[in-house]
């Protein structure tokens, strides 16, 4: 069967204009780019604070460590996710790839809960406190957010809200578990209440902003 | 796959890159009969037009004709519509020929963004059906040609459109002037302009393009 109308004169046009390119990175390389920033971030806040407390805090209370790498594994599967969603025909049941690391982050958060319960002693944090790591996670979470924007500038991300959703998820895990290096207080509900806010604000603010800067390729 | 390919004159760029980012390879005829499946041979050309190779690139475009009319069809794409989808598929493809992985499937990676501009097409007509629908009851009420509304909403369109010609980049601009309003032919406007007719071509579809997004708010 022959091709109606094969659009040669535009392919050759193309063919005209075609200039070598260099190729995406793949996405582990761009990830391990972005959690190097998220490194540097973390340097800072261990020069800053120490990393005594935290340890100390880790061995009294397990949870908080087992939240933390909860944490951190849901912002490097998120980040790979966003980058890998950034390459056509690449599947977007990717997206559950950091369901593991939520559930351990989630899970382990809401044991801490239970400790105002078993060790009512405890310090935990107060309506105001937790304010200030709301603000710790939104305001880590913008030039995260930024850096995995502009790593993903020569992407042709598909499904841009979905990508855009990833982002949000990774930078705001990425915070959560960078907030566990300062974090002074036992997690209480409201602390548990107030990240999920800070991650849900996060997250929603990429969804609709990002989906719209993750789509010039498409234009 | 890789011992069917030749190598091409090394480029600068690629002695520093890794192998992932290098596209230093093109694909000569007697290496193509070597590669056994249509999809490998046409994952060969992409790679090979990556480095810059304007055969392999026409070939691998024209190749992609009939896959990218399937992934139309299997969207529930008109016939009649199916040329946009071509159209606009191939111009993505030639944006964002850089986020092509050789190690992953070139069908999979055209059918992904074919798919994505057979929704954009059906979202489009969707919109158009509806405004033209308006526009029926509008031919309805229309008063006499010969109205003197008629005339100043002729000449206020009129005015609107050089507007839009007037906003559009140089090169855009340029091609409708030359093209379209000077009623010129592609030799002598490329003469008059010293610009290639396959830029010239490729120039007044982005420019319409950006017309119709302008006046119909298609995307």
């Amino acid at each position: 069967m022959s091709e109606p109308r094969l659009p040669e004169s535009l392919i050759q046009s193309l063919g005209v204009q075609l200039t070598p390119v260099r190729r995406l990175p793949p996405p582990w390389l761009r990830t391990v780019s972005w959690l190097l920033a998220v490194g540097v971030i973390a340097l800072g806040l261990l020069w800053h604070y120490g990393a005594e407390h935290m340890i100390r805090r880790w061995v009294a209370e397990p949870d908080i460590a087992v939240a933390g790498i909860g944490a951190f594994i849901t912002a490097v599967s998120a980040a790979w996710v966003a980058f890998t969603l950034g390459v056509p025909g690449r599947s977007a049941q990717w997206m559950w790839l950091p369901l593991p690391g939520l559930l351990l982050w989630v899970g382990a958060s809401g044991l801490g809960c239970l400790r105002g319960v078993v060790m009512p002693g405890e310090q935990v944090a107060t309506v105001h406190q937790s304010g200030d790591c709301l603000m710790f996670i939104i305001s880590i979470s913008i030039p995260l957010s930024a850096l995995l924007v502009w790593l993903l500038r020569r992407a042709c991300p598909l499904r841009p809200v979905l990508a855009a959703i990833m982002i949000g998820l990774a930078s705001a895990a990425a915070s959560a578990a960078l907030l566990e290096i300062c974090h002074g207080f036992a997690v209480a509900v409201t602390d548990l209440i107030t990240h999920a806010i800070a991650v849900g604000i996060v997250v929603l603010a990429n969804a609709l902003m990002g989906g719209r800067l993750l789509q010039p390729a498409l234009k | 796959m890789t011992s069917a390919l030749t190598a091409t004159r090394p480029m600068v760029l690629d002695s520093v890159l890794p192998q992932w980012a290098r596209a230093d390879f093109a694909v000569s005829d007697a290496a193509d009969s070597a590669i056994d499946t249509p999809e490998r041979r046409r994952a060969a050309w992409m790679a090979a037009a990556q480095a810059g190779d304007r055969q392999a690139y026409e070939r691998v475009l024209a190749d992609s004709v009939p896959l990218i009319r399937a992934a139309a069809r299997r969207q529930g794409v008109d016939v009649d519509l199916q040329d946009d989808v071509v159209q606009e598929t191939l111009l993505t493809v030639h944006r964002v020929r850089h986020t092509y992985d050789p190690g992953r499937s070139y069908d999979a990676w055209l059918s992904a963004i074919a798919a994505r501009r057979a929704i954009d097409a059906l979202r489009s007509q969707g919109r158009r059906g509806h405004r033209e629908l308006h526009d029926e009851r509008a031919y309805d009420m229309h008063p006499d040609e010969h109205d003197a509304t008629a005339a100043t909403e002729r000449e206020q369109e009129a005015h609107r459109l050089h507007e839009a010609i007037a906003s559009l980049p140089p090169g855009q601009r340029e091609a409708v002037e030359q093209l379209g309003l000077k009623e010129r032919s592609l030799a002598e406007a490329s003469e008059h302009t010293g610009r290639q007719t396959g830029a010239l071509k490729v120039n007044l579809h982005r420019a319409m393009k950006a017309l119709r997004a302008r006046f119909h708010g298609e995307p």
